[in-house]
């Protein structure tokens, strides 16, 4: 069984506008949420979207938002207590300088 | 070769730095002006993996950033951009076996690649700059970067080719495809863009869930003290035996979950670790044989901290998104909240 997530929470957006169909954004989705279509990119299958951000980064024509982070409990928690954004807390502690 | 990113100032950053050396040498073969990567991991390198696997010494566990030479590379050799996390570059080197090439380290505080991206230490501006330190310009004859695509969270190509001149050409998510992936002329089979999340890639993750998991169990043998206290006014070792309900909440949220996940039913974590925590406190009622009050105060404390390590696990998975653990959350904590605080009322009330 395909482990999928909650259903239409992803901040994923996409401007056909300012698709040019370079189609990077195919290359660097971890979840074949895009597909080619008429040479511009669409989306295909939103829900699988886990926000890394890979695509908007990557797109040089501004076509793709969305607001990335880590779909992380413990560093949404943590950064509720410390007030601040989702800190990936984890593996962060540096005992070097 | 860029400088050293540890600074050896203190005692104890004399020794991490003197470990770090070690781990150096146990994979260089033999060092030139760029230092060249064996390809085959020792036992050492597989104890050490091990002990990170298991939280001993992760944090410390990295390799020098800088350029690094795998098997006899010419300027023609490919450019393989990597984390300076050991378990990361072992991952990588042990796949190029007769295979040369550079490896580009990038410095990532010892965090592996798809992590690192994500908070952007594996990130444009720390390429473009370890680019220049390392005058890749002058190693290679070629402006191709091979980056692997769960990097890319923190990489923009089209910056980096404008800053650097280097082509970013994005790789397979997996360190055991890179040699298909130069065999075929770094064309990227659709299979290897997946990211997967198998029954082994879970197993391996479950000590550094159970291990912080277990960090909850002084607490939890507070509370059965406690309540031991008021209602015998003493205490006896049948504390451990109270406590068998609560490690089996513990082991359901940090083993039992990630073994099964894939079976579970429902899309949200918490719903499917309250489940499984239900069922761990109605299978337990069953074979202690425990009475109405005591069944009712499990089924109100160990649902809630299973389905709170279970939630954990989201930062650990390769599919939830930053706003799904936010909406399940925001419902979801305040429940465990509530569900807890009943289930210690309710049973303090039932000792009087």
């Amino acid at each position: 069984m395909a482990m999928r997530y909650l259903k239409n929470v992803t901040t994923l957006q996409l401007d056909s506008d300012k698709c040019t169909g370079c189609g990077v954004c195919l290359t660097v989705c971890p979840h074949e949420v895009f597909k080619m279509q008429a040479k511009k990119a669409v989306i295909q299958d939103k829900n699988k979207c886990m926000e890394c951000g890979a695509c908007a980064k990557n797109c040089a024509f501004d076509a793709l938002t969305v607001r990335a982070g880590v779909g992380c409990a413990t560093a949404v928690l943590v950064g509720l207590v410390k007030r601040t954004e989702p800190q990936c807390g984890c593996q962060t502690e540096s005992s070097c300088c | 070769m860029s400088k050293s990113s540890c600074c050896c100032s203190s005692t104890h950053e004399q020794t991490s730095c003197k470990e770090k050396n070690k781990l150096e040498r146990s994979i260089i073969q033999k060092s030139g002006e760029i230092p060249i990567l064996s390809t085959t991991l020792n036992s050492q390198d597989r104890v050490d993996g091990w002990k990170a696997r298991w939280g001993i010494g992760r944090m410390n566990y990295t390799i020098q950033p800088g350029l690094y030479g795998i098997n006899k590379p010419d300027a023609d050799s490919p450019v393989l951009v990597t984390a300076n996390y050991k378990l990361t570059v072992d991952k990588v080197r042990k796949e190029l076996m007769g295979i040369d090439a550079w490896i580009l380290v990038l410095d990532t505080k010892g965090i592996n690649v798809w992590c690192a991206a994500g908070k952007s230490t594996f990130g444009t501006d720390e390429l473009v700059q370890r680019i220049e330190d390392v005058q890749l310009a002058q190693v290679v004859n070629h402006k191709k970067l091979i980056i692997p695509q769960l990097g890319a969270p923190g990489i923009a190509a089209h910056e980096v080719k404008k800053q650097s001149g280097f082509l970013v050409k994005y790789g397979p998510v997996y360190a055991k495809d890179i040699p298909q992936y130069l065999r075929d002329g770094m064309k990227v089979q659709p299979e290897m863009r997946k990211v997967h999340f198998t029954l082994m890639d879970r197993l391996v993750l479950i000590p550094m869930e159970l291990m912080p998991a277990l960090r909850w169990a002084p607490v939890l043998m507070l509370w059965i003290l406690i309540v031991q206290l008021l209602r015998d006014h003493r205490l006896s070792w049948g504390l451990f035996v109270e406590f068998v309900p609560f490690l089996a909440a513990i082991l359901a949220g940090s083993v039992l979950f990630q073994i099964l996940l894939p079976l579970l039913p429902f899309r949200s974590f918490v719903i499917n670790g309250w489940l499984l925590g239900g069922l761990t406190a109605l299978g337990l009622s069953a074979l202690f044989d425990h009475s109405g009050t005591l069944v009712l105060v499990h089924a109100l404390l160990l649902p809630p901290i299973t389905a709170f390590l279970a939630v954990n696990f989201t930062g650990t998975t390769t599919f939830t998104s930053l706003s799904g653990v936010q909406k399940e959350l925001a419902i979801g904590v305040p429940l465990m909240i509530l569900s807890i605080l009943c289930g210690m009322v309710i049973q303090i009330v039932s000792i009087f």
